[in-house]
């Protein structure tokens, strides 16, 4: 198990300011995409279904800012909009596709749980990309790039029998894969005590897979913790097992929470970008909230102008 | 693998010295050790590994042990393999192969002996092969793994020991071959010298193949014409190839090794029903299965699945109307 997290030194102190600043910026873009796109489905302007990784930001910024965007490769599920902007900051190309637009990172085709962009990919069946991060891994082994891949499960997609067949491969060849489960304590509409006997933390060490469970609501702890596993990952060429607990603020999809006010109301106390506002000079917040709020309403007015994909952008065979 | 240092090969018990349960990587692990991956008992993870890495580059071939397994990866075929090209708009390619034995006639029973290739045809973005010993099979696989699309590449049990018919002309029999739009062959066998139109056209593929040279021999002496159509490509179909080498043929017999209902047959068959509507000479007859189980008992099993008697003696009733 993994233990140690260091606190910045008083002459880090800079170093983390900026630090703090670029993960508030992150992290307050996915809150406020995330609400626009809520917004605009309400309006009729998005259809199927939203995921929002509202409550999850400290998980999704902290994670991914530890990886290596040049080389390392992430895999992910249906709620993927966290980790996309955090991976690129496409804020853009993601509205466009989620709206269906031919100006999307996929030309409006994949949507909202089918995202592809430089080595992130996602898809929305629970668990099929288990494997997908697994063989990658192998690949990128094998051709010797010392590239990491994190696949994202939730702790409904701990249901999925083919996750265990994954742990065992990537224990047995040793390949760089670092599983993180977001568990947010509810699979749908269904609360984990309902679906799950056991601890789910620990699953991963009858593998002989180390593991460690962190709290998503620092996400500087969160970026340390990711930071030095995914250090020893490359290093040693393992895997690692990251059980993350963390908070869905928003409903699973669209509007459809049906958990008690008080329950929500008392989630929100812990809602990490509360808790990386109050570190922030208040003019400096303000100043960061603005340009986001502009460049995100800019995003959405060029995404309604955009055309939708016609019968010739789609692949045939 | 010697040609393309990409190529690795994954799959169940195929290390030397067993070499796969039907020895067809047999010598693979031994001169290739770092590209040759043994797995788990995990078929979901086996075709999940292959599309893992075919999405970085990679050309992986999978071998499922036995074709009746493949339904243990059903979601990676369906939802990861035939997806990832057409939802990421075309941005990516998929080259892998997932190979694997199918069919009867060996008295392994129910679930060691099916053809399920129709649960899988008509996919979008996956390919469906069945090579017969009328083709190379290696320069096929070669060629498959080269496609960028995922392919499902059957291997007939009963054709392993067979040896390959590549020859122009073998006694009363001539081969032809045509190459439809993926570069895949289509095999024409006919059984009569000139220029003449055939009595009937047979169209199968795999399996069905092993019994096309003693068919035609015998069907010549009868001095029945006949022309026998092998795609290698199951799905995508070359229906444009199969209708022009049936163009002006009155008769036509479908047959295929797995139950006819739902299949693949009845996709060919309305094909050119499209195409040769009212030109032709009764009804488009189809020959396959019994829909019931596979039986493991030899005699029972033989009375199930599609023989050479069968196919004769259908012939002779088709050509007698």
């Amino acid at each position: 198990m993994l233990t140690v997290v260091n606190s910045p030194l008083p002459d880090q102190q800079n170093e983390a300011r900026d630090i703090t600043e670029a993960f508030y910026r992150q992290m307050y873009t996915i809150r406020k995409v995330e609400q626009n796109l809520l917004d605009l489905f309400a309006q009729g302007y998005i259809t199927g279904t939203v995921h929002t990784s509202m409550g999850q930001e400290a998980c999704d910024v902290g994670v991914i800012n530890a990886l290596d965007r040049s080389k390392d490769i992430l895999f992910s599920n249906h709620r993927a909009h966290g980790q996309f902007l955090a991976y690129c900051d496409d804020v853009e190309g993601l509205i466009a596709e989620i709206m269906g637009k031919e100006t999307g990172v996929c030309m409006g085709i994949g949507g909202s749980q089918h995202i592809h962009k430089g080595n992130m990919y996602t898809n929305g069946v629970q668990g099929g990309i288990v494997p997908n991060a697994v063989g990658a891994a192998l690949a990128e082994k094998t051709k010797r790039t010392g590239s990491v891949v994190t696949v994202v499960l939730g702790d409904g997609t701990m249901g999925e029998g083919v996750v265990y067949e994954s742990l065992n491969i990537a224990s047995l060849w040793s390949l760089p894969v670092l599983f993180l489960l977001i568990d947010n304590g509810i699979a749908q509409s269904t609360p984990k005590q309902l679906e799950h006997a056991g601890d789910l933390a620990t699953r991963a060490m009858t593998f002989s897979i180390d593991s460690a469970s962190i709290e998503a609501d620092d996400v500087a702890k969160v970026y340390s913790t990711a930071a030095q596993i995914v250090s020893e990952m490359r290093e040693r060429s393992r895997p690692f097992f990251l059980h993350v607990r963390t908070a869905r603020l928003g409903p699973h999809s669209k509007g459809d929470d049906t958990r008690p006010k008080e329950e929500i109301e008392l989630l929100r106390q812990r809602d990490p970008l509360l808790k990386i506002a109050a570190n922030l000079p208040v003019d400096l917040r303000m100043e960061i909230e603005q340009k986001i709020d502009s460049r995100i309403q800019t995003a959405v007015e060029k995404a309604m102008l955009a055309s939708h994909p016609g019968l010739e952008q789609l692949r045939r065979a | 693998m010697e040609k393309d240092s990409n190529a690795v090969v994954l799959g169940e018990d195929i290390l030397d010295p067993y070499g796969g349960a039907f020895k067809v990587t047999k010598g693979l692990s031994t001169n290739f050790p770092d590209r040759v991956f043994t797995t788990p008992i995990s078929e979901a993870s086996i075709a999940g590994l292959a599309v893992g890495m075919a999405l970085r580059g990679m050309r992986p071939i999978a071998e499922f042990m036995f074709g009746d397994f493949i339904t243990l990866a059903a979601d990676q075929i369906v939802n990861h393999a035939a997806k990832y090209i057409g939802m990421y708009s075309d941005q990516i390619k998929l080259s892998l192969v997932l190979r694997t034995p199918v069919g009867g006639g060996r008295g392994y029973g129910p679930t060691h002996s099916q053809s399920l290739e129709k649960m899988f045809l008509g996919l979008p973005m996956f390919h469906i092969l069945a090579p017969s010993h009328f083709v190379h099979p290696g320069e096929i696989l070669a060629h498959a793994i080269s496609t960028g699309y995922p392919t499902l590449y059957l291997e007939n049990k009963l054709l392993y020991p067979e040896v390959l018919k590549l020859e122009q002309q073998d006694g009363a029999i001539h081969r032809t071959v045509y190459f439809d739009e993926h570069n895949y062959p289509v095999v024409a066998l006919s059984n009569f010298p000139d220029n003449r139109k055939a009595d009937i056209a047979v169209i199968t593929y795999g399996g069905i193949s092993r019994l096309l040279g003693s068919i035609l021999n015998k069907l010549a002496e009868e001095e029945i014409w006949v022309t026998a159509c092998l795609p290698v490509s199951l799905s995508p179909l070359p229906i444009h190839l199969i209708r022009s080498l049936t163009e002006g043929i009155k008769k036509i017999l479908v047959i295929e090794e797995s139950s006819p209902a739902f299949g693949w047959g009845s996709e060919v068959t309305s094909a050119l029903y499209d195409a040769h509507a009212g030109k032709l000479d009764g009804p488009i007859l189809r020959m396959g299965a019994a829909n019931s189980v596979i039986p493991a008992s030899k005699p029972l099993e033989e009375k199930v699945l599609v023989s050479e008697e069968k196919i004769l003696s259908t012939v002779f009733e088709v050509m007698a109307w």
